[in-house]
């Protein structure tokens, strides 16, 4: 078996580095090369493009697109929505180019859902006023990630470096010069150099006990940003997506609520007309911005009441609200929610033509990340930053659903054009420049694969993701945050004396996942002082101590984390940039029609 | 309740083993485990050097295809439950793909098939997005709908004795991926593709064994794909030769 100094560092070069071949990734990198053609641009990911969790997006994609409707009530939309913690200028920016981004992708092949005439079909959403959501059936992420995928393909400019697990950002002179990466089929440490490096990883609702996301989504990105001093903001906001399977946290999609679907609590009562979102709307009849069309955040915390005041399901699996989708129909239910149907049969052993589906709340979306401007540019000079990964500022303290897929293509674009504008204008890195930063760290690498220490990596990471439950969930309180932040610098020590039983260098999994799980730890350990730091109740974070209401006076910032090592980090806060919505009351339901007070 | 239940694991280690071999596990059974939660109970719990891919769990992301008692099937979508009658539960890497180690099958040259066939849409002349959408009717979309579900997990692959025989054949993957942009009314390339389609590895390599269909976890029926690439082959082979002969008139 080869010695932690005899494994090889192999080194390659190009203009971009991409991490991540998800949404992001992939219009980052097409983008990268329709800018300046002729660049090389390296696409690096764990995963092959097509399995990045883009993949299991469901609902749809954000664009305004009908006449009735307009920018500035997507922008209100979005920035209420996200409880005025959006930076506003982003979001300006945003809904200004979606609707030509979905388009882009239509342009590619996407086949989006349309109308008897053949044109672009929206549906409805939470928290947004007007159908503006384009959806391609309930396989949205799926249709946008292989369009991107196969049309990716045309591009020679971008060589794909499928199966590689990026470790660390390599740093030249103040600047971000490049990645390190294990090439998971054989072990081989690899640098690539770069003039620009964009990352594009994803969340990391993984460190949660129940939770939507695929395995893979451990915020690499953001542990390896936030490992070389760059700032992550903002992530204290986790939304719990309403409606997760029981057990599994598998998604059942908000759109099942856009056609109608209408939550009910053991008593079959409708309860969301008892949390400020009612009046009740008819069955068959969703109306925006009411009941089962809230926003996300409202939507699970009343789950938390229910469930408090002992009004929910119990299943074998836990609490549960039921998801009744019966009145839609079978035809519609297989025309619009054909996925929904097949995941309810398979994983609840539920048809919901007939029955209704079990639902909780389960962890979902990092509204945070790695802070960054809204370029795409972080503070660290040569690094770009996109998609669920970084926090450009656009939703805020929560997320509206169908923002985050039209993110992808709208910043995925920016990204991939200010990097190529840098590469275009920057001197090519010689990687043997950084050498001796990548031996370092393959030095380190190498050790934690042929640990023998007597801590289990199992039940590290099951102690960590209870205790991100337990303290930084839909309701938080000083003492269980204090608890977690505990928990975590305990699980940090025992992560220092894993030990790993697997010291081969072949597609060795447990060795990635230790990497992962250290990753896990950091990101983690993030969220809850972030949480901490914050005392007042805004969007997902919502306490239940002292500070159960927003404070505009103090905390309409961004909170900042910084890296202090092995010590917690550091907390921070930068102001919010507000262009022309002022901070007011979020309403929903008829409580929108009294006159808004400003707060 | 809980029982116990044997599964039967194919492992390979390249850097120890000459060949694969297998090792059997023993886990608590429930009525609702997955094969990928008994692979990912063995994994945290039994045995941390057993390696597998995985991602969403939700059968969407087509990382988890292994062979369950012969049959490829997805892990994720497999329960304990519909292997209790067997008796036996084996779990081994896809048929027809090297192994690189463990359930792990290396997927390169089939990814690269994905690309020959130039799975995008081609157009002579595109259009700027503030023209807006091409139009295109559920009816048009119902063309090629069910063609464009294939996740890529490469279930058909490990189905295909053709493939299995020759792994320059494109496929059933692939050859779908030609299809559905083929009959899409967006798109103009047909005759690009056709070139891929018509070649040895293309269409005329298939023996319609139809296994592919059965195994796909997303009702995807590339069989009836590759039919009607033949029938489309079979046409510009027609075409092909009518300019041929046209041109030596002209000529």
């Amino acid at each position: 078996m080869p010695s932690p100094t005899d494994v090889p560092l192999h080194r390659k070069a190009a203009d971009i580095v991409i991490v991540g071949g998800g949404g992001a990734g992939l219009r980052a990198a097409i983008a990268a090369s329709e800018k300046t053609p002729g660049l090389n641009i390296a696409l690096v990911s764990k995963v092959y493009p097509m399995r990045s969790h883009t993949v299991a997006a469901e609902g749809g994609c954000a664009g305004v697109v009908q006449d009735h409707d307009s920018f500035d009530e997507h922008f209100d939309d979005t920035v209420s929505g996200g409880d005025w913690l959006c930076d506003q200028d982003v979001v300006e920016y945003f809904v200004q180019h979606a609707t030509e981004e979905n388009l882009r992708l239509e342009h590619w092949g996407c086949p989006w859902s349309r109308k008897p005439d053949g044109k672009i079909n929206v549906r409805a959403f939470g928290g947004m006023r007007t159908e503006r959501t384009w959806f391609a059936a309930d396989k949205t992420g799926f249709h946008i990630l292989h369009t991107l995928f196969q049309t990716s393909l045309k591009y020679p400019d971008i060589h794909r470096y499928d199966e590689y697990f990026c470790t660390d950002l390599l740093i030249l002179d103040g600047r971000c010069a490049g990645v390190q990466a294990i090439d998971m089929r054989t072990g081989a440490q690899t640098l690539i150099a770069a003039k620009a490096v964009i990352l594009a990883t994803g969340g990391a609702a993984r460190v949660y006990r129940y939770n939507t996301n695929g395995g893979i989504v451990t915020g690499d990105g953001m542990a390896m940003a936030y490992r070389q001093g760059v700032p992550l903001r903002d992530m204290e906001f986790v939304q719990y997506h309403p409606t997760g399977l029981p057990g599994s946290g598998i998604l059942i999609t908000e759109a099942a609520r856009g056609e109608g679907g209408v939550l009910t609590n053991r008593d079959g009562h409708r309860y969301l007309q008892d949390y400020g979102l009612g009046p009740e709307t008819p069955l068959g009849q969703p109306k925006n911005k009411y009941m089962e069309l809230g926003p996300r955040d409202k939507v699970s915390q009343a789950f938390w009441h229910e469930a408090r005041h002992d009004r929910v399901l119990t299943t074998d699996k836990g609490d549960a609200v039921n998801l009744d989708l019966r009145h839609l129909g079978e035809a519609r239910i297989n025309e619009r929610l054909p996925l929904i149907r097949d995941l309810a049969k398979t994983y609840a052993a539920v048809d919901p033509v007939a029955q209704p589906i079990p639902v909780r709340p389960t962890a979902h979306y990092t509204m945070g990340g790695i802070q960054t401007d809204r370029h795409t540019q972080t503070p660290l000079p040569g690094l770009f930053a996109v998609g669920e990964c970084a926090s450009i500022g656009l939703h805020g303290a929560n997320r509206l659903g169908s923002n985050s897929l039209a993110e992808l293509s709208v910043f995925g674009r920016v990204a991939g054009e200010q990097a190529a504008e840098l590469a275009r204008h920057s001197d090519a890195v010689d990687p043997r420049r950084l050498e001796a930063q990548a031996v370092e760290n393959a030095r380190r690498w190498e050790q934690l694969r042929t640990t023998r220490g007597e801590e289990k990596m199992a039940d590290i990471r099951t102690a960590l993701a209870h205790s991100m439950e337990e303290g930084i969930g839909i309701y938080r309180m000083e003492s269980a945050m204090q608890q977690t932040c505990d928990t975590l610098a305990e699980l940090r020590e025992r992560y220092q004396r894993l030990g790993l039983q697997d010291h081969s260098l072949t597609f060795n999994t447990e060795w990635l996942y230790a990497i992962e799980l250290g990753f896990l730890l950091d990101v983690a350990q993030t969220m809850a002082h972030a949480a901490l730091a914050r005392q007042e109740s805004r969007g997902s974070h919502q306490r239940l101590d002292d500070f159960p209401t927003r404070d505009d006076e103090r905390y309409l910032k961004h909170s900042l984390a910084v890296c202090r090592g092995d010590q917690p980090p550091d907390m921070n806060f930068q102001p919010v940039n507000i262009t022309r919505s002022q901070p007011a009351e979020r309403r929903y339901g008829d409580a929108m029609q009294s006159p808004r007070e400003a707060v | 309740m809980s029982d116990s239940i044997t599964l039967h694991i194919s492992r390979y280690r390249p850097e120890q083993d000459d060949a694969p071999w297998v090792q059997s596990y023993e886990i608590p059974y429930h009525r609702d485990t997955s094969v990928l939660e008994a692979l990912n109970y063995i994994k945290d719990h039994l045995d941390p050097s057993l390696s597998h891919r995985w991602s969403c769990r939700m059968a969407i992301c087509g990382s988890c295809g292994v062979m369950i008692n012969d049959e490829p099937s997805l892990s994720c979508k497999s329960f304990l439950r519909d292997y209790i009658a067997a008796g036996e539960l084996h779990v081994r890497a896809m048929e027809n793909f090297p192994i690189e180690r463990d359930l792990v099958s290396d997927l390169g040259g089939f990814i690269d098939h994905l690309k020959t066939v130039q799975p995008y849409l081609m157009r002579e002349q595109d259009k700027p997005t503030s023209e807006g959408e091409y139009l295109q009717t559920p009816h048009e979309m119902g063309r090629y709908k069910a063609f464009s579900q294939c996740i890529n997990c490469g279930l058909c692959y490990a189905a295909c004795p053709q493939f299995g025989r020759n792994p320059e054949f494109l496929g059933p993957a692939a050859l779908t991926l030609a299809q559905r942009y083929n009959l899409d009314s967006r798109d103009e390339g047909q005759s690009q593709r056709m070139a891929h389609l018509n070649e040895e590895e293309g269409v005329w390599s298939c023996t319609f064994v139809g296994h592919c269909s059965a195994v796909c976890p997303k009702d995807v029926d590339p069989a009836a794909a590759i039919n009607q690439g033949k029938v489309a082959s079979t046409v510009n082979y027609g075409l092909n030769l009518l300019n041929l002969i046209r041109g030596k008139h002209d000529g």
